[in-house]
């Protein structure tokens, strides 16, 4: 015998996001997911974001990572809260565990919570977490591949990260080929091309977030 | 996609049917999007895994790959995108609109029907 079931494999994770999305919703907080590579810069990105928009733009943060609380002790340092969520080996995030992680933050008090995914350009990309934006952060080291290696997280952003311009005259990194690869994957995303160190291009970036916010 | 947190899922939705039917399911259906993508020989991997020693041990787990369609805005072509190959089959353009892509569903379970 057959049984028609039609399920959803990850119901659970999208039952879940769904609740995280009203609850963003009805706090008035955008929730922004941000998904890269180890060592693309997410949480320097963060820190400098918070510092230069705290006038404006009230922002909180929920880390995520295999082990230790490095990131969230270093956004605390900027004033903003932060809470850090160990996978304990997990790759991703799940919707569940922002969900448990934004009780320990005064998110109702907050315009913006980027949720800083496990540093891996191919699981965070499958899961939900209830955010309104997906930001996908590519650094310049990293090389001018990723777009093409890994398509599926770079569809699914509304916001490209090119971080580490400063180093692209010292690196075989090819911008154009960044450019269209990601156009020809997602048309419809905003690219900002950033220095989160040196500073290059980060009121664009910000007028993004305040445009969301 | 994070093959092992799927075939978990998959496999403990399995064997809830089969404890409710008392019955030994020999196969299952499944399919994934394009934007999700689910590698075959991973996901039978973390399949035969989870289901080792259980009831669900030797069941067979059909993969469908459902295509992405997508229409070029510039010669309204309707075709199923290819994500690693890229824009439009007949004209080359990148203007495209997608459908939306194909969710990650457990579609059928086939249960032994003699003991």
């Amino acid at each position: 015998m057959k049984v028609s079931l039609n399920k959803k494999i990850l119901d659970k994770n999208e039952e879940c996001a769904m609740q995280n999305r009203a609850f963003f919703a009805e706090n008035n907080i955008v929730c922004i997911n941000v998904i890269s590579s180890p060592g693309s810069g997410k949480t320097t990105i963060l820190s400098r974001t918070i510092l230069d928009t705290k006038k404006e733009i009230k922002i909180g943060v929920v880390e995520g990572d295999i082990k230790t609380d490095t990131d969230a002790e270093k956004i605390r340092t900027t004033g903003a809260p932060a809470i850090q969520i160990e996978t304990k080996g997990a790759c991703h995030l799940s919707a569940e565990q922002v969900e448990k992680a934004l009780s320990a933050i005064p998110a109702k008090e907050l315009d913006i919570i980027f949720i800083e995914n496990v540093g891996n350009l191919v699981c965070p990309s499958s899961f939900d977490l209830g955010e309104k934006k997906r930001v996908v952060v590519l650094s310049v080291p990293e090389g001018d591949d990723k777009p093409t290696k890994y398509p599926g997280t770079f569809a699914k952003a509304d916001v490209i990260l090119i971080n580490k311009m400063d180093l692209i005259d010292y690196i075989d990194f090819d911008l154009d080929k960044v450019l269209s690869e990601i156009n020809r994957l997602n048309p419809g995303a905003d690219i900002f091309q950033i220095s989160a160190t040196r500073g290059d291009g980060l009121d664009e970036w910000y007028n993004w977030l305040k445009s969301v916010k | 996609m994070h093959e092992t947190v799927v075939a978990q899922s998959v496999f403990e939705t399995i064997l809830e049917h089969a404890n409710k039917l008392g019955k030994r399911p020999v196969s299952a259906k499944m399919s994934c999007g394009q934007l999700n993508p689910i590698n075959d020989e991973v996901m039978n991997f973390a399949f035969e895994a989870a289901t080792n020693g259980t009831v669900c041990e030797g069941m067979r787990l059909v993969i469908e790959h459902i295509p992405l369609k997508a229409k070029c805005n510039e010669c309204s072509e309707v075709f199923d995108f290819d994500i690693y190959a890229g824009g439009c089959v007949k004209c080359k353009s990148t203007d495209i609109k997608f459908e939306p892509d194909a969710p990650l569903l457990l579609e059928e379970i086939e249960f032994q029907d003699k003991e």
